[in-house]
């Protein structure tokens, strides 16, 4: 252990963060910009060119502004809920390499904080950390809001981690591996793992959307049903790090989903210019979360009861489907013939339209009988 | 090996700092003009009734076991994807056999009505 | 003192710390929450021992599900302050007991066994411990217990159903 490895580690990690931080800000720019676009508005207009200083007006105004504590909220655990929020947020980023290892001061330096090989299992207990904010934070509040939003806003995140766990199943199926940057290589081989395996990207991205408590998922934010529900009584820089906290997971998740399924920094001249790497990564996390808006957009919010039918009897049976539609898929390319891959697409959109088609529909029917 | 995680430690420590930073700008410049309308807890502008804790529907419970038991299901399907291409069609008829026990659960949950959310 | 040593000690303390602080709080969210903590820190034992998959593991399973279940709890109890209650009649006698023993049982260890000090050195390779170890282990060596698990978490998922739900109609 050497001075320049711990230099390494700091300044990848404040890295990490500034760029997370930056991230949150433009993000909120990018959102209001894009809905107001949707819905033939200009949104944000007014600081700075195309309003690119909101961001920064937002943050004053935040920091200028009242905490509020409710009298009978428990003072210790209100504080520490939304840090415990955003801190498993930040953490989740750190397993994802941003492009191939560089030469630099005559050391090789990875473009990861740190490339575990057990990246993804990493990930996935992160994500079961960052439940406890939620909990906590509805549980100090002592508002009889705050704790239904905050139970109801968990047992979503819980319900939908089932099928975002299985989902993650696929690609390390795929790659033989849990480490991030071997499930990068594969893809550079075996293409794009999008590709071989769309129904689970699609399922992949519809449970994160739901983990992070987006719409049409967004029953956190249920503001005229629940006030806010977990958040409701926080007030100034403790609500703004719920609310970077759900803007940098959005960046975080759209960075592990591109790449798990979209290759990754991989893209033409790579190999040449490694330099390239993040940048690839940047645009395709900025298209993903284009898509996230796009449905915040588009889709009105989903009722609770339907919410939990979807993760629990359509997402999860269809995801350990495609698990073992995977499994058989190899099995067949490496017993037959590689071109027998082909086979994991195929029924994956078969059995993709057969939930959809026989659990939806059989749900639907069910409840227009009971009415 | 060890030294990644010390990475991971480094990050963590760095950006619990950051957000206890966003907190203490919070409270230094923030005004503080308290009074006992402010500090009760908000019910639609209502004054609050009862305590803001109760008692809560056992659904919940039953979603967090249910929760626990697939979840440690797909701590097993992990290390399984990993070696899969290793055990080959043995692996696949293990974790058949695996999923078809826990398969016949969830069919009852779902019998009983346990998925349902009223 | 080898780094080692001193990262251990720290965390043995801090472990014993949590512990204890988990025994001690009147209030059951911190508890809960005290016991996170230990988890965590029994996970970076486990790190410091090159098992990685068991100590993410323990954070995914552990601090991560079953814990939300000990909070959920609580909170469907809305029973998070103890009130002092009084100590079953024999309760006190019994546990002086039993810590003599414990602590008995630690002296002889201690002072007799100390001879055998087996120092297991630890393979640093990222072999050893890694995912695709622990999956060869666990599908072809214990091949039984993984499938005997699922036989506990179906019995685990009847349990809770029987408990829980109510039959149509049945209602408060």
């Amino acid at each position: 252990m050497d001075a320049a490895l711990i230099w390494e580690w700091v300044i990848k990690a404040l890295f990490l963060i500034f760029f997370l931080l930056g991230g949150f800000a433009y993000l909120t720019w990018y959102e209001r910009k894009a809905l107001a676009r949707i819905q033939v508005r200009y949104g944000p207009n007014r600081a700075g060119p195309y309003g690119l200083l909101q961001p920064i007006a937002d943050a004053v105004k935040l920091i200028f502004k009242e905490e509020l504590t409710p009298s009978m909220a428990d003072k210790v655990i209100f504080i520490l809920a939304p840090i415990v929020t955003v801190v498993p947020v930040m953490l989740m980023a750190a397993t994802v390499p941003w492009g191939p290892p560089i030469q630099l001061f005559g050391r090789t330096i990875n473009m990861s904080v740190a490339d575990l090989n057990v990246g993804v299992l990493y990930i996935t207990s992160i994500a079961s950390i960052a439940v406890y904010g939620i909990v906590l934070a509805g549980w100090s509040s002592n508002n009889k809001y705050a704790i239904l939003g905050g139970l109801r806003a968990s047992a979503q995140m819980v319900s939908y981690e089932l099928a975002l766990g299985l989902a993650f199943v696929l690609p390390i199926l795929l790659a033989g591996s849990m480490r991030l940057m071997d499930i990068v290589t594969k893809q550079a081989e075996m293409g794009w793992f999008v590709l071989i395996q769309p129904v689970g990207a699609l399922i992949f991205l519809i449970a994160t959307l739901a983990e992070i408590g987006r719409a049409p998922f967004d029953m956190p934010d249920a503001e005229q049903e629940l006030s806010s529900s977990y958040h409701s009584e926080y007030s100034g820089m403790k609500f703004a790090l719920f609310f970077m906290a759900e803007y940098e997971k959005m960046i975080v998740i759209c960075a592990i989903a591109a790449t798990l399924f979209f290759g990754g920094f991989l893209g033409p001249g790579v190999d040449k210019w490694p330099w390239l790497g993040p940048i690839y990564l940047l645009a395709k996390i900025i298209v993903l979360l284009f898509l996230m808006i796009w449905v915040r957009a588009t889709f009105p919010r989903i009722r609770y009861d339907r919410l939990m039918a979807l993760g629990w009897k359509v997402l999860l049976p269809t995801a350990l489907g495609l698990v073992f539609v995977t499994a058989l898929g190899i099995l067949l390319a490496e017993a037959v013939n590689p071109a027998m891959l082909w086979i994991i697409p195929l029924l994956s959109l078969v059995a993709g339209v057969l939930a959809v088609g026989v659990i939806e529909r059989a749900l639907r029917r069910k409840e227009y009988a009971r009415r | 090996m060890l030294l990644e995680y010390i990475a991971i430690g480094v990050l963590l420590f760095l950006a619990t700092a950051v957000a206890a930073i966003a907190i203490f700008l919070g409270e230094l410049f923030g005004p503080k003009r308290k009074s006992d309308k402010k500090a009760q807890p908000y019910e639609s502008g209502m004054l609050p009734i009862g305590p803001g804790t109760r008692r809560m529907p056992v659904r919940f419970y039953l979603i967090a076991v249910l929760f626990i038991l697939f979840d440690i299901e797909i701590v097993f399907f992990l290390p399984w994807a990993v070696v899969f291409r290793q055990l080959g069609l043995f692996g696949l008829i293990e974790m058949i056999i695996f999923i078809g026990i826990l398969l016949v659960g969830y069919i009852y949950a779902w019998k009983k009505g346990a998925l349902e959310w009223e | 003192m080898s780094i080692d040593l001193i990262l251990f000690l720290v965390l043995a303390l801090v472990a014993v710390a949590t512990a204890l602080g988990m025994l001690f709080s009147r209030n059951a969210v911190y508890s809960a929450l005290f016991l996170v903590l230990n988890f965590a820190t029994v996970a970076v034992f486990y790190v410091l021992l090159s098992a990685p998959f068991i100590a993410l593991t323990q954070i995914t399973v552990y601090a991560g599900a079953i814990m939300v279940l000990f909070l959920f709890v609580i909170m469907l109890l809305g029973a998070e302050r103890l009130p002092a209650s009084p100590a079953l009649p024999w309760q006190r006698p019994l546990a002086i007991f039993l810590a003599l023993v414990l602590i008995a049982e630690t002296g002889y260890l201690l002072l007799f066994r100390q001879a055998v000090t087996a120092t297991v050195s630890l393979p640093q390779t990222d072999v050893f411990g890694s995912p695709s170890q622990v999956g060869t282990a666990l599908f072809n060596q214990y091949l039984l217990p993984f499938e005997v698990t699922s036989v506990l978490l179906l019995s685990a998922m009847v349990g809770v159903i029987v408990l829980t739900v109510r039959k149509k109609g049945e209602r408060e």
